[in-house]
């Protein structure tokens, strides 16, 4: 026998125990005596899965959070949320204004812990206020693509046909685009400020989405209840949004919490290319006005460059978890 | 007026492998009152045939009649009103309730959608029916996990008769089903039958099922009927060799053991032989049949076969 | 003569649940012995803990005895086990077309069998899966053999498995629902074909199964299962004419299959109420809450199983045979 075939053996293997423990939790409902003669006696109900069902959404927020991974990502988000929030509070003035001196190394002056760019910009103040920009850009550019994409998609996976042949032919050319060169002319013809990028974030990174959406509609679309759905005489929104949508869901909100991450890195990659809004600090630009004194002052790219990293971080990281949390395979084993 | 006739009914698919014939001219009858049962092996187009009938899959041609009305070429919204009065019951209690809705919920969406009552009438009627079907009265806020299968195939069924059809359209609503539990679901449709004054098509590939359940029997191969009599009839003088063989092919433990009655596998139904198209496993099978489809003739009242060699079998 | 398989007092433990308590059952040199019970009652399981490829959840308990041969599996080094599952022990399973590679030919399938545990070159090998194919009556099998599984269909697939499963000749074939997933038509040909192979490969054959007609015809020893308990074993004859417990005789009573010319329009048929209940914190007979015959005593300690006649067990001290006298010995297995 192949390694292959033991391989596909225990996989069988573990459906069947997840079965049987299914089975083998189900207790006596039936306690009170004997019941033959009552034809109508109910079914022994999984008492074990009873509990599951009531707190669906609540087992998997259990599994989440007893993922350390994930615990700790959702944690460094809640931060920077925080910080972000806290940021006109804590440094009310604009953190594009010149305060001391520059070149300022972090520590020197305890006035400016993360000490100053090379024009004498507080480094903790932008820190602080480019968390703002990252956030909504990240949040805004993936709710908008999220909307379109899952509408897209849906509208693509449900109805089929010559509907589905135009959509993915739409798809197509977008994703044969080179997102970030598009990214960057969308910039360019528009004027950039922050609701030009995160549009054009939107618009590149749709999509993906629509990909996605569209392939669970595809299979579930198939599945016996939907077409109980249809023999009831149910209008397409109905099953689209009620019986489906739901359904679809899990991989979608797997996908957002990296579309964020992804938003996060190109408005930072625009940013430093100068393609950004002048009008706000970002962590981008930081780094890329810092980049010209990378070798006598690293720490001007450095810092803002960690603040990127962990929070891109803590996004997958939270993406992994909520995979964890609602791949129904994987949750049903624990 | 039969409550729903079909002529002719062709449902024909492409796919990779060329033009898949499904169901192949189809002519069938299911008067007020009466069960009948479609028997025939995976793959010969009993589901598809009863998906076609009620327009969950779109037929290629032919005719389809519910009491007497042409339904065969209505649009989705003009069929709303006849969605109603033919209902389905599935085969895999699993995978035909939404998971992510309470049975409540499940019951009560056919309701808003036919628009039957304000909400307080509307779960006066889930709870007349969860009580029907046998199941607790606080399955309601369950999720369809935590049901055993029998217990999703109540669910199922009840969601069929909420809004009291008159023709209930069966795909196998055992087979997936322990033994044990088998009988439990037969006997609640009976006891719906004569609550409802139903009417079913019962869609099995078990012989003996079909035998307890049906009134008549159509015997499907490849697509096409290819013997029909009522039940008696066809269990005490099966004419058809295939019915035949079906029926010798049900291990019984009344009998001794015999040779297996058929050989080879079901044709691709993109691949129909030519002639009659059992003759490629007919033990029977002779020149004309492979030269010459069989018509479907009475050889007696009631009782309709597709073989050249019907009248030679007894 | 010794028997080939004797599993004694066999429990299977999850954390939570026992799916199989004490079991115990002995199969003889080419015979074939059917397992029959519903989902949940226990039986595939059975099947994968003698092949120990249990799910690592699971555990056999220390007490358990499974001995092939003369050889004791439990706690046989995997390497062990690893030689003798596939050229002693071989198992085919219910669905073919996910037990098979799909993005291997069939032939390339069998001959690595036979190059793993024959030791084969790869030409000798593809000879033998020819001949292999051949010996499962598989139609042109020289063709055959360069197929993909998705090109065959369910049938030939199961045969497939077949012929992988007795490519190096095994003592014992555990066949955990071979013919749930075919038509009727086809299953019968695959029995036949399982029956065949039996006797001229002089194997032993374990049919696991949930369908008591398939039973009838095929085995020669019955065990009914229920909830990971044995209640009943007799030979296939004297479990039909005369079922004693009342699992069988209701499972017998429920079918539509082995109560003929029975209509619906004549009555309801017998139904055995509620579902399989597991024994996790039940005390007592596992079938109590749904036995027409329960008394309050069956719920103080699980029914030993007695031996009411000759080659026979059952599990209910209440049973009452139409035909043999309750033996009074109450032997324990």
């Amino acid at each position: 026998m192949s390694i292959a075939d033991a391989v596909n053996i225990r996989d069988r293997a573990a459906e069947r125990q997840a079965a049987a423990a299914q089975e083998a939790a189900a207790t006596g409902a039936a306690a009170d005596g004997p019941a033959w003669s009552n034809m109508k006696a109910p079914d022994a109900r999984s008492q074990q899965s009873a509990t599951v069902a009531i707190t669906n959404g609540r087992r998997a927020l259990t599994v989440f959070l007893t993922n350390p991974n994930a615990l700790f990502g959702a944690g460094f988000l809640a931060f920077v949320i925080l910080v972000a929030l806290a940021a006109p509070i804590l440094y009310p003035e604009d953190p594009l204004s010149m305060v001391a001196r520059p070149f300022l190394w972090p520590g020197q002056d305890p006035a400016y812990p993360l000490g100053t760019d090379g024009l004498g910009r507080d480094v903790l103040a932008g820190i602080l206020h480019g968390a703002r920009i990252s956030l909504f850009v990240g949040l805004f550019a993936t709710v908008l693509g999220l909307t379109f994409g899952v509408l897209v998609g849906a509208t693509a996976g449900y109805f089929g046909g010559w509907v589905d042949d135009v959509l993915v032919r739409l798809i197509e050319i977008f994703q044969t685009l080179p997102s970030f060169v598009l990214l960057v002319v969308l910039v360019a013809i528009a004027q950039p400020s922050a609701t030009t990028v995160t549009l054009a974030i939107a618009i590149i990174s749709w999509p993906t989405v629509a990909r996605l959406t569209r392939a669970e509609f595809r299979a579930i679309r198939e599945k016996d209840f939907v077409v109980a759905a249809r023999s009831l005489g149910y209008g397409h929104g109905r099953i689209i949004f009620h019986e489906i949508l739901p359904n679809a869901l899990p991989p979608i909100i797997v996908t957002s919490s990296v579309m964020v991450a992804t938003a996060i890195l190109m408005e930072s990659a625009l940013s430093f290319m100068g393609l950004g809004d002048p009008n706000v600090v970002s962590w981008g630009s930081m780094i890329g006005t810092g980049r010209e004194l990378v070798r006598t002052a690293w720490y001007l790219t450095a810092l803002p460059g960690l603040a990127i990293v962990f929070t891109v971080l803590a996004l997958n990281l939270i993406g992994d978890g909520l995979n964890d949390a609602l791949n129904p395979r994987f949750s049903q084993d624990r | 007026m039969p409550l729903l006739s079909v002529s002719d009914l062709k449902t024909h698919y492409k796919s990779r492998d060329g033009l898949l014939r499904a169901v192949d001219g189809v002519d069938l009858v299911v008067e007020r009152g009466e069960t009948v049962g479609l028997v025939g092996e995976s793959g010969c187009g009993k589901s598809t045939l009863g998906k076609t009938v009620l327009r969950l899959v779109e037929p290629t041609a032919g005719r389809i009649a519910f009491k007497g009305e042409d339904i065969t070429t209505r649009d989705q919204k003009s069929l709303r009103s006849v969605r109603k009065s033919i209902q389905m019951i599935f085969q895999d209690p699993y995978a035909s309730l939404n998971p992510r809705q309470t049975i409540g919920e499940i019951l009560e969406a056919p309701l808003i959608v036919h628009k039957a009552g304000d909400r307080a009438r509307r779960q006066q009627v889930i709870s007349g029916i969860v009580a029907k079907v046998g199941l607790p009265a606080d399955s309601i806020n369950r999720y369809p996990h935590e049901f055993s299968g029998g217990q999703r195939q109540r669910i199922g069924i009840a969601r069929a008769l909420l809004l009291s059809p008159e023709l209930v359209v069966c795909d196998e609503p055992v087979s997936a089903l322990d033994l044990s539990i088998q009988a439990q679901i037969l006997n609640l449709l009976v006891e719906m039958k004569k609550e409802f004054g139903l009417s079913y098509l019962f869609i099995s590939h078990d012989l003996s099922v079909v035998r307890y359940f049906a009134d008549r029997v159509l015997v499907m191969y490849l697509g096409r009927i290819v013997e029909s009599a009522d039940n008696a009839t066809l269990w005490s003088d099966p004419r058809h060799p295939y019915t035949r063989a079906l029926m010798d092919a049900v291990p019984d433990p009344a009998r001794p053991r015999q040779a297996a009655p058929l050989g080879g596998d079901l044709p691709s139904p993109s691949d129909i032989p030519t002639g009659c198209r059992f003759h490629t496993r007919c033990p029977l099978a002779t020149d004309l049949c492979r030269t010459h489809e069989p018509e479907f003739r009475t050889v007696a009242p009631g009782h309709q076969v597709a073989c050249h060699l019907a009248s030679h079998i007894h | 003569m010794t028997s080939l398989l004797q599993v004694d007092n066999l429990t299977i433990r999850f954390t939570r649940a026992e799916p199989v308590r004490n079991l115990s059952f002995e199969i003889g040199h080419s015979e074939t012995l059917a397992i029959v019970g519903e989902s949940g009652s226990g039986k595939s399981l059975t099947a994968l803990a003698l092949m120990q490829l249990l799910p690592s959840a699971a555990e056999i308990a220390a007490e358990s005895r499974i001995s092939f041969g003369g050889r004791e599996l439990t706690g046989l080094a995997a390497r062990e086990m690893r030689h003798l599952r596939g050229r002693e022990i071989a198992m085919i399973f219910q669905e073919p077309m996910t037990s098979l590679n799909p993005v291997m030919t069939i032939g390339r399938q069998i001959a690595e069998v036979l190059m793993v545990h024959e030791k084969l070159s790869g030409r000798a090998a593809r000879r033998r899966a020819i001949e292999l194919l051949e010996l499962v009556r598989i139609p042109a099998p020289d063709k055959r053999i360069d197929d993909y599984p998705h090109q065959l269909s369910g049938g030939m697939r199961q045969r497939v498995m077949i012929a992988i499963a007795v490519a190096c000749k095994p003592k014992l074939l555990i066949a955990d629902e071979p013919t749930t997933a075919l038509d009727v038509t086809i299953q019968a040909q695959v029995l036949d074909l399982l029956d065949t192979l039996r006797r001229e490969l002089r194997m032993a054959v374990i049919l696991i199964t949930h369908d008591l007609g398939v039973v009838a015809q095929w085995a020669d020893n019955v065990v009914v299962m229920y909830a990971g308990r044995k209640v009943e074993q007799a030979l296939p004859g004297d479990l039909f004419d005369d079922p004693l417990h009342p699992y069988t005789r209701g499972l017998l009573s429920a079918s539509p299959r082995l109560k003929r010319d029975f209509h619906y329009r004549d009555g309801p048929l017998t139904e055995i109420p509620g579902s399989i209940v597991s024994a996790v914190g039940e005390a007592g007979c596992p079938f109590r809450p749904r036995c027409n015959q329960a008394r309050a005593s069956c719920g103080h300690h699980v029914p030993p199983l007695i031996v009411p006649a000759e080659d026979r067990l059952v599990a209910c001290p209440f049973t009452t045979s139409s035909k043999a006298v309750p033996h009074a010995a109450s032997l324990r297995f």
